[in-house]
């Protein structure tokens, strides 16, 4: 591996100098950066180890204020929460599945978003959630920025030199809605999305009909894709047969897939339906059952 | 170059300090600095899990954490699962059950049960098949293996 220096600051401000030098890098889990800089596909001069910022650790639920989710939070922390679990099952649904045990230990979340993954389990997720970024500036601002407008390209996103993700915010979960996340690999465990979808929704309160919903998609453009009118079309819908099919139909012509070897363009379009389908209907009895 | 860095931790119990180079692996420092060889280098990019250690109650790939990183934490690795006494029982039941071939993979997959044991002492076979799926063995397949775990949990292990 080519040779780097390494810093591991305890503040964020001391993070975002050190993050401002030319060819810096942060490191939180390191699944990805660390594989990076070893295959030489990305440079490193600086590596810098985000783990010992108090602020990026922090992990809080409250039923008014929503979810904090710090950048460097490991996936296994989010996954065993039992708050989480219960309000976010869609981002708990994507994380668990993220490599095996070993990643689950040292990959967080906030360094899923910033690798920019087209194919990033958790996004799809996340951007159903509504989750939303709150970044530190290199001049000690803070910037707030929807997820779906975090991502630029594949493996780029909109943080600048010094810039540094500080957490994650998820809003409260609303009475009676669900959330889902499903992605199709060709084996059962360890493997990259050729497709994934994240959706989540909010039921009336007698549960006859949909509020909202939105849907997102992994592995079918540069950037995990947000769908508006997928869930547009289901608000105000009682989730029959035909307003599940119309949505699935909406993602499906918003996707813009590329064939590799994970699959074709044709079959990951074909996948977008079946799995927005089966998120929704998974989602719908979550929001059903409590 | 860059500076070498010192760094204080604890492997297998006994407190221990190196110099390393930030690129320095955890699974390179533990290899080439400890000379504790057990633990493998497969695939160096976290598929294989040959390279499996504890690292403070969490079972990772050492191969994806760099050397400065365990300053101040606690590291298990496959030399540190045998007691004086003898062999762990996953061990025991590893030999038993012909659960290894030519043996690269075995310290990942032990290292691999034992933290699983640690936290569910008795696992049904799909959640030993669902947690060692981040471990790969190229020569005799899984089904000894599963079946080892599975036995050294019997016994409680």
């Amino acid at each position: 591996m080519k040779e780097f220096d390494y810093a591991a600051p305890v503040n964020l401000t001391d993070a975002a100098v050190l993050l401002a030098q030319y060819g810096a890098r942060a490191l939180a889990g390191g699944t990805d950066i660390i594989v990076q800089i070893r295959e030489n596909r990305r440079d490193a001069g600086l590596v810098v180890d985000l783990k010992n910022v108090a602020e990026l650790n922090v992990l809080s639920f409250d039923a008014k204020k929503g979810l904090i989710l710090g950048a460097a939070v490991p996936c296994y922390r989010v996954a065993e929460h039992p708050e989480i679990r219960k309000h976010y099952p869609g981002l708990v649904d994507a994380i668990s599945i993220i490599g095996g045990v070993q990643i689950q230990s040292r990959a967080s979340v906030g360094g899923n978003l910033c690798n920019a993954s087209p194919a990033a389990d958790s996004i799809p997720a996340l951007i159903a959630l509504v989750a939303s970024a709150v970044i530190a500036t290199a001049s000690g601002k803070r910037e707030t920025v929807p997820v779906e407008n975090f991502c630029t390209g594949p493996g780029r996103s909109i943080l600048g030199p010094g810039a540094v993700l500080v957490h994650l915010h998820l809003p409260p979960p609303a009475p009676n809605s669900g959330s889902a996340y499903l992605r199709f690999i060709p084996r059962n465990e360890m493997d990259i999305a050729v497709v994934g979808v994240g959706v989540a929704l909010t039921l009336n309160d007698k549960r006859t009909a949909c509020v909202s919903a939105r849907i997102a998609l992994g592995a079918v453009a540069p950037t995990p894709l947000f769908v508006p009118e997928a869930g547009a079309a289901l608000a105000g819908s009682p989730l029959a047969d035909a307003d599940i099919e119309r949505a699935a139909a909406l993602a499906q012509a918003a996707a813009k897939p590329i064939s590799d070897m994970r699959g074709s363009a044709d079959y990951r379009k074909h996948l977008v339906g079946v799995l927005v389908k089966r998120a929704l209907r998974i989602a719908i009895e979550r929001a059903k059952g409590g | 170059m860059p500076k070498k860095i010192h760094v204080e931790t604890t492997i297998n119990g006994k407190p221990m300090e190196f110099l390393c180079e930030p690129r320095q692996s955890l699974l390179e420092v533990l290899r080439d600095e400890a000379r504790l060889t057990g633990s493998k280098e497969g695939c160096n990019n976290g598929n294989c899990g040959a390279c499996n250690v504890i690292l403070d109650g969490r079972l990772v790939n050492s191969c994806l954490v760099l050397g400065p990183e365990v300053q101040g934490k606690t590291v298990t690795t496959i030399e540190g699962i045998a007691s004086a006494q003898g062999l762990h029982p996953l061990q025991q039941k590893f030999l038993e059950h012909a659960a290894l071939q030519c043996g690269i993979c075995t310290p990942g997959f032990i290292v691999a049960a034992k933290a699983l044991l640690e936290k569910n002492p008795k696992p049904s076979e799909e959640q030993v098949r669902h947690w060692l799926a981040g471990n790969l063995c190229r020569c005799t397949g899984y089904d000894k293996i599963i079946r080892a775990v599975l036995d050294a949990a019997s016994v409680g292990a």
